[in-house]
């Protein structure tokens, strides 16, 4: 910290010069370190920026339109629908669009300041949100029928983080309430099944899912490998997030609770009205947390063969007019991932900061 | 004995011989009942392999394992575009199989005893013989593995192909020099840039690192091979009707090729061709395709859609495409190869 920022002066430009100074160059051994910094920067980012902007091929739509040491960003260009769709068909894509837009409306709305019956609204909301996008999706009731198979690339991420999400935090709370339960008997049930899941690394249940569900169902029974990697996934998210909500929950005074109590008001009511709104609200950092490592988490289904961002951008890799665009692919997947991923964290940074004021 | 068991006896041989008659004529085939069912096929097929299975950018699948998945679906109902395909990754292959959730695996799988005698699976032919190979400068002049005397041989250390290599050249007594890398990547890279003479994989890897090459015009790869991994579809136990289907789909693109029959001369073939084998394969004589339960027209649907053997070989791995492989060992046993069928007749 500088005498600046220790006194909250804004300084004018004219002191820039003075303040780097002050900053990175106070003494020799400041000055080497920065120095050195400096040096790693520019030997690590003027190659990555050469590669992907200065020297990089844009236009064109062929291998042969890249010539030269740059990324060949045609690659992105001519795979760009796959990326986002996967196989789904051209001409329903507007649904997927149509899908997305309600999503987001969807998120802003359950996070609206002015939303009434808070509780009962945004469950609402989201269950609304599930039954409409899951036709939207995959047809029927005069929609096109579009088979999970033909979904892929960044929507499929995004499916599979949202109702894994959706499906993990219902039942991640009450796991939570289950374990903190004073019934033996729940407090077991809930106990074991977050241990269980919580002690299984997402690789093995989604391959178990994916390969062994099969070969045990009864002969006739086919579940969706799409919804098979989903439940598994949504399973393991669900014993993260109760053991964050289990932190929430632990946070709020007993004497909380058993104010409720004295007033008159049952167990549902307890933990519904007075409990769980405040241990959410602690809670609500952590389970950001662990929805954004879900949507890191997703990519493992590629190794069961369904084609999510980094599953697309693998499998396009195979196609000979393409082979060898490793570089471009993993850079624009890994972009993705980090735009997604920070975005999450921004907004929820924002969310933080609001309620902090309204409260 | 008495006269009365005898009777029954005789009675039960006749029933029997009666069962085998009609078995004979169309045995049940619960496989083809549920594809015609759901109206299409469900294929199982690698999650990309270049010319043997992949995505294209308007998200078609194509690929040599992928066009006889095609010519099964043009054969049994008519149309190669019914195909559903269940991309599988190494692992997922056998369950995917053996659950049902596909009919057929066209997945360069190779063909191996313990495969057969223990997963429940049969091999229904090869489409592709697969072997451990050489890549050289065209410029070297080497066209065999045993052209290599004194060359160094880039590979990855500790590999399947290191051991194969090795062992080769001792068995022989040639002296090669083996130059270990820590990956494949990185041998084949100093491959590139000169530091060996040669790399070493299989023809289909080759073939695909090939491209990634500075100048893959400058690059031979060598037909003959070290190893021997026959590939070919595979189908469940069970069900042999459906498994006939599979392996003469196959045979069919075989002697299409022999017979000269391409997707291009396939109507003038089945409406003038004096030659008997040719009537037979494209339903003009014979009943063929209904002896199999299927229509007659069967295999001229797979050839006129999909095309012969050799039509799909170049389109997809061969000197159409890309990948720019030579036929080999894929070349019929008639011009050099080992690629065989056995007759319709």
């Amino acid at each position: 910290m500088t005498a600046a920022g220790t006194l909250g002066v804004r300084p004018v430009r004219a002191s820039l010069l003075r303040r780097i100074k002050a900053d990175y160059f106070a003494t020799p051994l400041n000055a080497v370190v920065s120095l050195l910094c400096i040096a790693a920067i520019i030997a690590i980012v003027v190659p990555i920026v050469r590669w992907a902007l200065i020297d990089a091929h844009f236009a064109g739509t062929t291998r042969a339109d890249c010539t030269g040491s740059g990324a060949c960003w045609v690659f992105v260009k001519a795979r760009f629908g796959q990326f986002m769709y996967g196989f789904y068909p051209p001409a329903e894509r507007w649904r997927v669009n149509l899908a997305a837009v309600l999503m987001i409306a969807a998120a802003v709305l359950s996070f609206w300041p002015g939303l009434p019956r808070r509780a009962l609204a945004v469950p609402l909301i989201w269950a609304g949100f599930l039954v409409i996008a899951t036709w939207l999706l995959s047809g029927g009731a005069g929609l096109t029928r579009v088979e999970t198979r033909q979904w892929g690339g960044l929507m499929l991420t995004v499916f599979l983080s949202v109702y894994a999400g959706a499906l993990a935090v219902p039942l991640g709370i009450l796991l939570a309430l289950g374990r903190q339960s004073e019934l033996p008997v729940i407090r077991l049930v809930a106990t074991i099944f977050i241990e269980f899941w919580r002690g299984v690394p997402i690789i093995t249940v989604i391959f178990l899912a994916s390969l062994l569900l099969p070969l045990v169902m009864p002969a006739g029974w086919d579940i969706d490998r799409l919804v098979r990697a989903l439940v598994g996934l949504a399973f393991v998210i669900a014993a993260y997030m109760a053991e964050a909500v289990r932190g929430g929950l632990q946070a709020i005074p007993k004497g909380q609770a058993e104010a409720a109590s004295a007033q008159g008001l049952g167990y549902w009511q307890t933990t519904g009205l007075v409990v769980l709104p405040q241990a959410l609200r602690i809670s609500m950092p952590a389970m950001t947390n662990e929805f954004i490592a879900l949507v890191k988490n997703t990519s493992l289904v590629s190794i069961v063969s369904i084609f999510d961002l980094l599953g697309i951008a693998q499998a396009s890799l195979a196609d000979p007019a393409w082979v060898g665009m490793n570089m471009e692919a993993y850079a624009f997947a890994g972009t993705v991932y980090w735009l997604i991923c920070f975005g999450l964290s921004r907004w929820s940074r924002h969310l933080e900061a609001g309620r902090k004021t309204t409260h | 004995m008495t006269l009365l068991a005898r009777g029954a006896l005789g009675a039960a041989i006749l029933a029997l011989g009666a069962g085998a008659a009609t078995a004979q004529q169309l045995a049940p085939s619960p496989t083809l009942d549920a594809i015609r069912a759901r109206g299409h096929l469900e294929c199982g097929v690698h999650l990309g392999l270049p010319g043997f299975s992949f995505a294209n950018d308007r998200g078609e699948w194509t690929g040599l394992d992928v066009d006889f998945c095609r010519a099964v679906a043009a054969a049994v109902l008519g149309d190669a575009n019914k195909v559903r395909y269940t991309p599988t990754s190494v692992q997922q292959r056998w369950p995917v199989l053996q659950s049902g959730q596909v009919d057929l695996l066209s997945r360069n799988t190779t063909i191996t005893f313990s495969r057969n005698a223990s997963l429940g699976v049969n091999f229904q032919g090869i489409n592709f013989y697969e072997g451990q190979t050489f890549i050289v400068r065209t410029a070297s002049g080497a066209k065999k593995p045993t052209d290599l005397e004194n060359a160094s041989i880039c590979v990855a250390a500790g590999s399947t192909e290191e051991r194969m290599a090795a062992d080769y050249f001792r068995e022989r007594n040639l002296k090669v020099s083996i130059i270990n890398f820590q990956k494949n990547d990185d041998a084949i890279a100093a491959y590139d840039a000169g530091r060996c003479d040669s790399y070493t994989a299989g023809i289909g890897a080759l073939a695909g690192q090939r491209i990634k090459l500075k100048t893959p015009g400058d690059h031979f790869i060598m037909t003959e091979t070290i190893s021997n991994d026959p590939q070919g579809p595979v189908t469940r136990w069970g069900d042999e009707r459906w498994q006939a289907v599979v392996r003469w789909v196959l045979n069919g693109m075989i002697a299409a090729e022999h017979l000269g029959v391409t997707s291009r001369n396939v109507d003038d073939m089945r409406a003038n061709s004096r030659n008997a084998e040719i009537r037979r394969l494209l339903g003009a004589d014979g009943n063929f395709g209904a002896m199999l339960g299927l229509p007659n027209d069967w295999m001229f649907n797979a050839i006129k859609q999909v095309g012969n053997y050799a039509e799909s070989f170049e389109r997809t791995v061969g000197k159409g495409s890309p990948l720019g492989l030579e036929r080999g060992q894929n070349a019929l046993w008639t011009r050099g190869g080992i690629l065989f069928t056995s007759p319709f007749q």
